[in-house]
């Protein structure tokens, strides 16, 4: 029993690292520059190994029409190479941290030739199959609108102002209400004989700071035309009996 | 896929999202152009798939809350408004629209946006109409 566990254990453990050896490098798609700006080209990769040492990073750039590429960077043995000969001499720089699986580099100084595809590779051994990724650089007089913003500031917009509209239509539906049931106490209030009518009107005196002035200007207008109640210093009170 | 394009060409196929050209052996696709106005013309596609569906969903509701013999204005006015976001969108697209070399059509897509708009637009006239029985 145990024996056909260990045989079974032993032939699953030999299945999966075959297919678990292959490392897979990310770069961006795309990137967008302006002309004279710096860039960071990014490239990171996954592997089931631990980072060895012997980790190594290479960067390899391809001109826009042209077919053949140069290798522009290269970090092995623990230290970057930089291209000193080619179309990047003194603009490159390495910025990554490859004990944290970090491959980036930083070009400076951007002109229009430096359009192309830039070509990640790295290799962690014994993690050494893997396909390249690359990143396209496009170099901008100015930087065009990205894709997918004018929609959606046109979508928020306007969800935006259709919850602006249902918002202050029950906001305005609330404050007549409001004004509704106080005129309409007050009218009980004059109906009631003596004593109970006059303190069921003294029970809340509206506060009008609250209001806009167009609202405050319309309170008082039909407040004065059914002669219920007086502005004191800012606030509608009954009159006093 | 011809079925999803707005315009067809020979060998290049335009939708609301990407531009793709069929080359020996390859399907190569990239974002639709950058441009203003097809941003413009898929926000307004989008919004009139919401607006529809929240006329769909006020028009449960109204079922069960309104009075009977009321009508229900509130869907109403929710569909109109998607049905003229899908003409501005397609009036939009049909003038912006850059190929109109020889041998460029409209595609199925574009052709279905033009009947999708007095779809619905009677769709919400008839909501308008409508009265709730008991």
């Amino acid at each position: 029993m145990l024996t056909i566990l260990a045989l079974a254990s032993i032939v699953l453990l030999g299945i999966v690292p075959q297919q678990s050896e292959a490392i897979v490098i990310y770069t961006g798609w795309e990137r967008h520059a302006l002309v004279g700006s710096d860039i960071r080209l990014s490239c990171s990769f996954f592997s089931w190994r631990w980072t060895s040492e012997d980790v190594t990073f290479s960067w390899s750039y391809r001109p826009d029409g042209a077919r053949d590429s140069i290798s522009i960077f290269h970090y092995t043995g623990g230290a970057p190479y930089v291209d000193n000969k080619g179309p990047f001499r003194d603009r490159l720089e390495f910025v990554g941290n490859p004990a944290r699986r970090d491959g980036s580099i930083l070009l400076k100084n951007l002109d229009y030739g430096d359009n192309g595809t830039f070509t990640c590779d790295a290799k962690n051994p014994p993690d050494i199959v893997g396909r390249a990724s690359s990143v396209r650089l496009l170099v901008f007089e100015k930087v065009p609108i990205q894709a997918g913003v004018i929609t959606g500031a046109i979508i928020g917009a306007v969800l935006g102002l259709l919850v602006l509209i249902v918002v202050i239509y029950y906001l305005m539906r609330f404050l007549v209400a409001r004004r509704v049931f106080n005129l309409s106490v007050s009218k009980h209030g004059r109906k009631g004989k003596g004593k109970e009518g006059s303190q069921q009107r003294q029970a809340s005196p509206l506060d009008v700071g609250s209001l806009t002035t167009t609202q405050r200007q319309q309170l008082t207008a039909t407040a004065h035309k059914h002669r219920t109640t007086q502005v004191i210093d800012g606030h509608l009170t009954p009159p006093p009996p | 896929m011809k079925s999803k394009a707005w315009t067809v060409s020979s060998s290049i196929t335009t939708d609301l999202w990407y531009n793709c050209l069929t080359s020996g052996g390859g399907y190569h696709c990239k974002v639709a152009s950058n441009e203003d106005w097809i941003q413009a013309v898929q926000a307004l596609m989008v919004l009139s798939v919401l607006f529809c569906l929240l006329s769909l969903v006020f028009f449960l509701c109204q079922l069960f809350t309104l009075v009977k013999g009321g009508r229900f204005f509130f869907t109403a006015i929710f569909q109109i408004l998607a049905s003229l976001f899908v003409m501005c969108g397609a009036i939009i697209y049909t003038v912006m629209s850059p190929d109109r070399a020889v041998g460029v059509e409209f595609g199925y897509a574009y052709i279905l946006a033009w009947v999708a708009f007095p779809l619905c637009l009677v769709s919400g006239l008839i909501y308008i109409i409508l009265r709730k029985r008991e």
